[in-house]
C-alpha cells in the first residue's frame, strides 16, 4: 500500500493541506482527515464506469471518438463561431487555466468562469471600495470574533472552522474554542449557527438594511426597535462584540451575493468592516466555494489585466460585467458555440441560459457525466486535477498552493492542459491555412 | 402557499457531484426543505411531491422536513437543475441570476412523478 501525505484536497476553497491518501493497486482505501465533501472526491476515483474515449453526439445517442478528432472538431467549433463563450475553470489547475485564457484570445471568445455567479458580486465590490484582507494563518492564529454572514460552512467548507476560527489553538488563542467567538448571521438556523454563539436571523434580502443598521449605530446614529427582523438588542450585543474584539474576522458567502443587492450588499459589508477598523483589527474574506475559482481570477487578472467575464472578440479584453458574463451572454442569446471546462452550467445556470446552451454547438472537457454533459454534442474525458495531475491552485485566502498527483490517470486520459494545448496548436494551424 | 425560495449547497448536494449518474444525484437535489411548522399548517408529509412555480418556471420535488429550521415561510432547494428551472435569470446587470430570495408558490402534487436529471433535461431542453 502506497501512503501519501499531506495531500491537498481538491474540492473547496479550503483547499486542506493534510489529508493523508492510502493507494493500493490503483484504489484508494481511505482518505484520512479529510471531510465528507473531499472524502466523497477521493473515493469516487474508485468508480467502475468511467469514460476513457471522447464521445460526439449522433443522433439521439453518443459514439466514441479518437481524440485527435475531438481536438479537432473542438477547434473548428470555435473558430467557425462568431462569439464563443469558454467557460468554467474552477475545478482545473491554475496552469491549465492559463492556456484556456489563450485560447480565447486566439479564437476571440468570451473566457468567463463560475466567480460570475459566485462571488463576481464581491469582485465588483472590492473594485469599488478595496478589500482588507489577510490570511487563514492569521486568522488561526490571532482572530477571536468569527462572524460567517450568509455562508454556512458546516455543509459547504466542512472543515472551516476546525482548521480556522471556531476550534483550533493558535499563536495567541492558545486555549482554542474558549479564546474564539462565533456570530453567524442567516435567514435560516443553519448547522453552522447551532455551533455559533450568537445568531442573528435576518429576514430574507434584507441583509444590506443589517449591514447600515451596524454602520448607523457605529456611527453614533440610532436605528428602530426591529431592523431586517432582528431586534435592536442583539444588533447591538453583536457590534458590541465586534468593536471590543482583539481581532475580528468576517467571513461572508453566497447568501450575500445572490440575494437582492448582490455587490452593493459586499461593498457595504466592506465598508462595515472600513469603519470596525477606528475600534479594532477587522478584516473579511470571501468564502469561494469550488477549490481553484481564486486561482482563475488571479491567471485571468495577469493575462488580460481583469479577473472573470473578459470579452476578446474585438481583439483586446473587455470586461463589463453584465454584458460579458455567461448568464446575460446565454440568456440574451449573445454567443454561438459553448466550450465548457470542468464545470457543470446545465445543472447550476437558471433554465432561460441553458435554453440556448442546449440549441448551440457545445463541447466539454470533463472527467464524469453530468448534466453537461448529456446536454452538449461532444464530450472529452479527462484526468482528474489534484488527483491525477499535479499544478497549482489558490485558496480563498489567495495563497498558492502545490496540488499534487497521487495516482496515474486511466491510459489513454490526458490533462485538461494538455487536452487545450492540443487545441491551441489545432487552432493556430487551421488559422494559418492547413 | 406563497413562499421566499432560497437555492444553495448542502453536504449532500456536494458529496454526490462526482457521482451525477447516480439516483443519489436525484435523491440529494430533487428535494424541497420545509420548516416543520409550515409542513403541518400547509399539510405537507415528509416524501410528498409538491409543485414549486415562479415567475420563471415550475417543476416537482420531494418535500423533505429541514433541519436546519426555523425558517417560516422560506423554502430550500438544494443548487442544480431542478433548483433552476425556477430560480431567476435577471442579474441586476452584475452577472450574477437571482438564486436566492425568490418570490414562489407552492402546491401539493402527490400524484405527480419527481424526474430525474436525463428526464428533467429532456423535458426542459428537448435533448
Ligand atoms: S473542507 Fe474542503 S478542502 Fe477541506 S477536506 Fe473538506 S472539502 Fe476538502
Amino acid at each position: 500500500m502506497e501512503k501519501h501525505t499531506d495531500v491537498i484536497c481538491p474540492f473547496c476553497g479550503t483547499l486542506c493541506d493534510d489529508i493523508e491518501v492510502h493507494v493500493e493497486k490503483g484504489r484508494v482505501m481511505e482518505a484520512l482527515n479529510a471531510c465528507k465533501l473531499g472524502n466523497a472526491k477521493f473515493m469516487s476515483m474508485n468508480k467502475k464506469h468511467r469514460h476513457l474515449v471522447p464521445m460526439v453526439r449522433e443522433g439521439d445517442g453518443f459514439v466514441e471518438t479518437t481524440i485527435e478528432d475531438a481536438v479537432e472538431r473542438v477547434a473548428r467549433m470555435l473558430l467557425d463561431a462568431k462569439r464563443p463563450l469558454l467557460y468554467g475553470w474552477a475545478t482545473t489547475e491554475c496552469e491549465a487555466q492559463s492556456v484556456g485564457i489563450e485560447l480565447a484570445e486566439e479564437v476571440g471568445g468570451v473566457v468567463d468562469s463560475c466567480a460570475s455567479v459566485c462571488h463576481g458580486p464581491s469582485v465588483l465590490a472590492i473594485q469599488d471600495v478595496g478589500f482588507p484582507s489577510v490570511t487563514l494563518g492569521e486568522v488561526k492564529n490571532r482572530a477571536d470574533l468569527d462572524i460567517y454572514w450568509g455562508s454556512n460552512p458546516m455543509h459547504a467548507h466542512p472543515r472551516h472552522m476546525s482548521r480556522y476560527s471556531r476550534y483550533p489553538r493558535g499563536y495567541f488563542r492558545e486555549r482554542g474554542q474558549q479564546d474564539r467567538t462565533v456570530i453567524v448571521i442567516d435567514v435560516r438556523r443553519t448547522d453552522t449557527a447551532g455551533i455559533a454563539d450568537k445568531f442573528l436571523q435576518v429576514s430574507p434580502g434584507d441583509d444590506y438594511e443589517l449591514v447600515n443598521a451596524f454602520r448607523t449605530l457605529l456611527n453614533d446614529g440610532d436605528i428602530p426597535d426591529e431592523v431586517a427582523g432582528v431586534a435592536k438588542k442583539d444588533i447591538e450585543g453583536a457590534l458590541e462584540l465586534m468593536k471590543t474584539c482583539q481581532f475580528g474576522m468576517l467571513f461572508f458567502g453566497v447568501g450575500l451575493t445572490m440575494s437582492p443587492g448582490k455587490h452593493r450588499n459586499i461593498d457595504n459589508a466592506i465598508s462595515l468592516v472600513i469603519d470596525l477598523n477606528k475600534y479594532t483589527k477587522f478584516s473579511l474574506m470571501p468564502m469561494r466555494g469550488h477549490y481553484n475559482v481564486t486561482g482563475f481570477s488571479e491567471v485571468l487578472t495577469w493575462q488580460s489585466g481583469f479577473p472573470f467575464g473578459v470579452d476578446y472578440t474585438r481583439g483586446y479584453p473587455q470586461y463589463n460585467p453584465g454584458e460579458t458574463t455567461s448568464v446575460e451572454l446565454l440568456s440574451r442569446g449573445e454567443v454561438d458555440a459553448v466550450f465548457v471546462v470542468g464545470s457543470d452550467p446545465a445543472a447550476n445556470f437558471p433554465k432561460k441560459a441553458v435554453e440556448h446552451l442546449a440549441k448551440i454547438p457545445s463541447a466539454v472537457i470533463e472527467p464524469h457525466e453530468t448534466p453537461t454533459t448529456y446536454l452538449c454534442d461532444l464530450k472529452i474525458p479527462s484526468a482528474i486535477a489534484g488527483i491525477e495531475v499535479a499544478g497549482t491552485a489558490y485558496r480563498m485566502d489567495n495563497v498558492p498552493i502545490r496540488v499534487r498527483k497521487i495516482m496515474d490517470p486511466p491510459a489513454g486520459l490526458y490533462s485538461d492542459r494538455e487536452i487545450l494545448k492540443m487545441i491551441l496548436e489545432k487552432v493556430r494551424e487551421i488559422k494559418n491555412g492547413a | 402557499m406563497k413562499a421566499t425560495l432560497i437555492t444553495g449547497r448542502t453536504i449532500k448536494q456536494g458529496m454526490v457531484l462526482e457521482s451525477k449518474d447516480s439516483t443519489m444525484y436525484t435523491d440529494a437535489n430533487a428535494i424541497c426543505e420545509f420548516d416543520p411548522d409550515d409542513m403541518k399548517k400547509f399539510k405537507v408529509s415528509e416524501g410528498d411531491t409538491v409543485e414549486v412555480c415562479s415567475e420563471d418556471g415550475a417543476v416537482f420535488v420531494r418535500a423533505v422536513k429541514s433541519l436546519q429550521s426555523p425558517h417560516k415561510n422560506i423554502i430550500f432547494i438544494p443548487m442544480g437543475p431542478w433548483a433552476n428551472q425556477v430560480t431567476s435569470p435577471k442579474t441586476d446587470s452584475v452577472g450574477m441570476p437571482s438564486f436566492k430570495g425568490i418570490p414562489v408558490s407552492v402546491e401539493l402534487a402527490k400524484d405527480k412523478k419527481v424526474l430525474t436529471y436525463p428526464e428533467l433535461l429532456k423535458q426542459s431542453y428537448g435533448k
